[in-house]
């Protein structure tokens, strides 16, 4: 039988997917055995051990000093910037991506501005922010609107755009007003892709929230990568880090669900 | 009387001429087929009467008065696609219409107001052989059961004039046959004038009561451009159809039931 006609099972499929994180761990778990049995002190790739160790600490022992615990406190700051960043953007989305998408005179006032606005490196722009908005909260979520929110403005007005003309001639023949256009026949149908589009954006969004709180914060899960690379905390930055992708994975399951939930019509339609 | 009124209507695209000097007078109820070669402008025409485009010269009107210059209730259409919309369920589009009509900020009737709504969609789903679809998606129906969903959307609107562009050129032979049964009927029960663009002659002398031809009359490559197509032929059905009655002619014979008597019996007036 040929190779392009085999399919595996669901079974099988689950064992093929696990290879890669297997052999992940393991090329991990070889190199860390090595440069210990050469070195004891290493601090590069620490044992497996030490991590969960420095995982239990993490999450589960109150901070010394502030009587925190930690992992869960970074999480709590940074999720917060990050929903929040998502949120406003995915707003401000909607209703300029709407106005832009449906009005030929909001099109032409809009979309080369946000044309423009939107090739501006947001990184670029983060003193800018810190010095206008202050240290705080502020200048860390909107770093992530003006990284994500362009593109979603975009990418709404295409898909607003690309809705078949005789869809809206029909409404309009079922005596619909602009307005009525806009809320039951262009806005549900823009919504599930403005789900989608938030997903792809996710990882942007954690960009743009590592940076501002690399640079400057006082909790968050940037933050303590950037704090503790000084002393070359492997044990600490390993978990961070696989945490923070945990968490984007299931952010981008969630609204996959979600979008199923809310619009089963989209997943028939295609 | 008449229902739609066209007076010297040109249309032109910057040089290129695509109608030119258009004159026509459609009786009202009439069932007007509009064909000709592809590219020839019936669809323009369409979208004219339609109010998606608007004429170069000339004016089109409606029950003597001029057409707004954009789609408007009276007007009901049904294209060859898209013309249901993909997030609503089938009860959903149905309702569609009246809910826009009453409910100016919202689209939406609630309680009491959307129960007899619900109850006029469902009948009119009935009408048009939809019942036990109610809750499905467009997706989930066969090309013929939603343009059958389609003509439903837009006779809850009453509208006075019906614009079909291709509406069953997609759909299988039998499948278009069974759909002519019901669009005849509904032609003879709702009272509206109902302009078809189609390219099958068949289609277009099985239900119009007139068929219009269009035809490029100078088509040189070097004319192309400068002249548009017009209408080059104008045929009345003999024996003439009209709404709500029927002669013994239009009774369509049933495979297996060739004894017309028995049929004209069961049929009453509505074929």
């Amino acid at each position: 039988m040929r190779l392009i006609n085999i399919r595996p099972t669901r079974r099988e499929q689950a064992i093929l997917a696990c290879i890669p994180f297997v052999l992940l761990v393991l090329a991990y778990v070889a190199g860390s055995t090595l440069r210990l049995a050469d070195n004891p002190a290493d601090k590069l790739l620490p044992a497996l051990t030490t991590l969960v160790d420095s995982v239990n600490t993490l999450a589960f022992i109150p901070d010394k000093r502030t009587g925190d615990y930690i992992l869960w406190s970074d999480t709590g700051a940074s999720l917060w910037r990050l929903g929040l960043g998502l949120a406003i953007s995915a707003g401000i989305a909607l209703v300029l991506g709407m106005l832009a998408g449906i009005l030929p005179v909001a099109r032409a006032v809009l979309s080369p501005f946000v044309a423009f606005v939107s090739m501006v490196p947001p990184l670029a722009l983060l003193p800018v922010l810190f010095i206008v908005l202050g240290l705080g909260e502020v200048s860390k979520v909107a770093l992530i609107v003006i990284g994500v929110a362009p593109i979603l403005i975009r990418d709404l007005t295409i898909t607003a755009m690309a809705l078949p003309r005789e869809m809206i001639v029909k409404a309009e023949t079922l005596s619909a007003s602009t307005w009525l256009i806009g809320l039951r026949v262009v806005l549900p149908q823009v919504l599930p892709r403005l789900i989608d589009s938030l997903r792809l954006q996710l990882g942007p969004a954690f960009l743009f929230l590592i940076a501002a709180e690399a640079i400057s914060a006082s909790a968050g899960l940037g933050y303590r990568i950037f704090l503790v690379r000084r002393y070359l905390s492997m044990e600490v930055i390993f978990p961070y880090v696989a945490w923070i992708t945990l968490l984007a994975v299931l952010m981008d399951v969630a609204l996959a669900t979600l979008r199923r939930r809310l619009f089963p019509w989209s997943e028939i339609a295609q | 009387m008449t229902a739609i009124t066209v007076e010297r209507v040109w249309k032109e695209y910057g040089d290129q001429i695509v109608l030119e000097n258009l004159t026509l007078e459609v009786a009202p109820r009439s069932f007007l087929a509009l064909v000709g070669p592809s590219g020839c402008g019936k669809t323009t025409f369409l979208r004219m009467i339609l109010g998606q485009e608007t004429p170069t010269r000339g004016r089109i009107l409606l029950d003597g008065t001029a057409l707004p210059r954009e789609p408007g209730p009276d007007r009901g259409v049904v294209y060859q696609r898209y013309s249901v919309f993909p997030h609503l369920t089938v009860l959903g589009n149905v309702m569609l219409g009246p809910e826009l009509q009453a409910s100016r900020l919202l689209g939406r009737r609630f309680g009491a107001a959307r129960r007899a709504l619900a109850d006029q969609a469902r009948a009119m789903l009935a009408e048009v052989g939809l019942q036990g679809s109610e809750n499905k998606y467009p997706a989930q129906l066969s090309g013929g059961m939603q343009q059958r969903l389609a003509l439903a959307q837009a006779l809850m609107m009453k509208p006075r004039v019906l614009l079909l562009d291709e509406p069953f050129g997609a759909l299988d032979p039998g499948i278009r046959t069974e759909i002519h049964g019901l669009m005849k009927r509904l032609w003879n029960e709702v009272p509206m004038t109902v302009v078809m663009v189609t390219h099958d002659l068949r289609e277009a002398f099985t239900l119009a009561t007139r068929i219009i031809a269009f035809e490029r009359q100078r088509n040189r490559p070097e004319e192309r451009e400068r002249y548009g197509a017009t209408i080059t032929k104008d045929i009345a059905i003999w024996p003439p159809r009209v709404a709500g009655t029927q002669t013994h002619f239009d009774i369509d014979t049933m495979p297996g039931r060739d004894d017309l008597t028995l049929d004209a019996a069961a049929a009453g007036t509505a074929r």
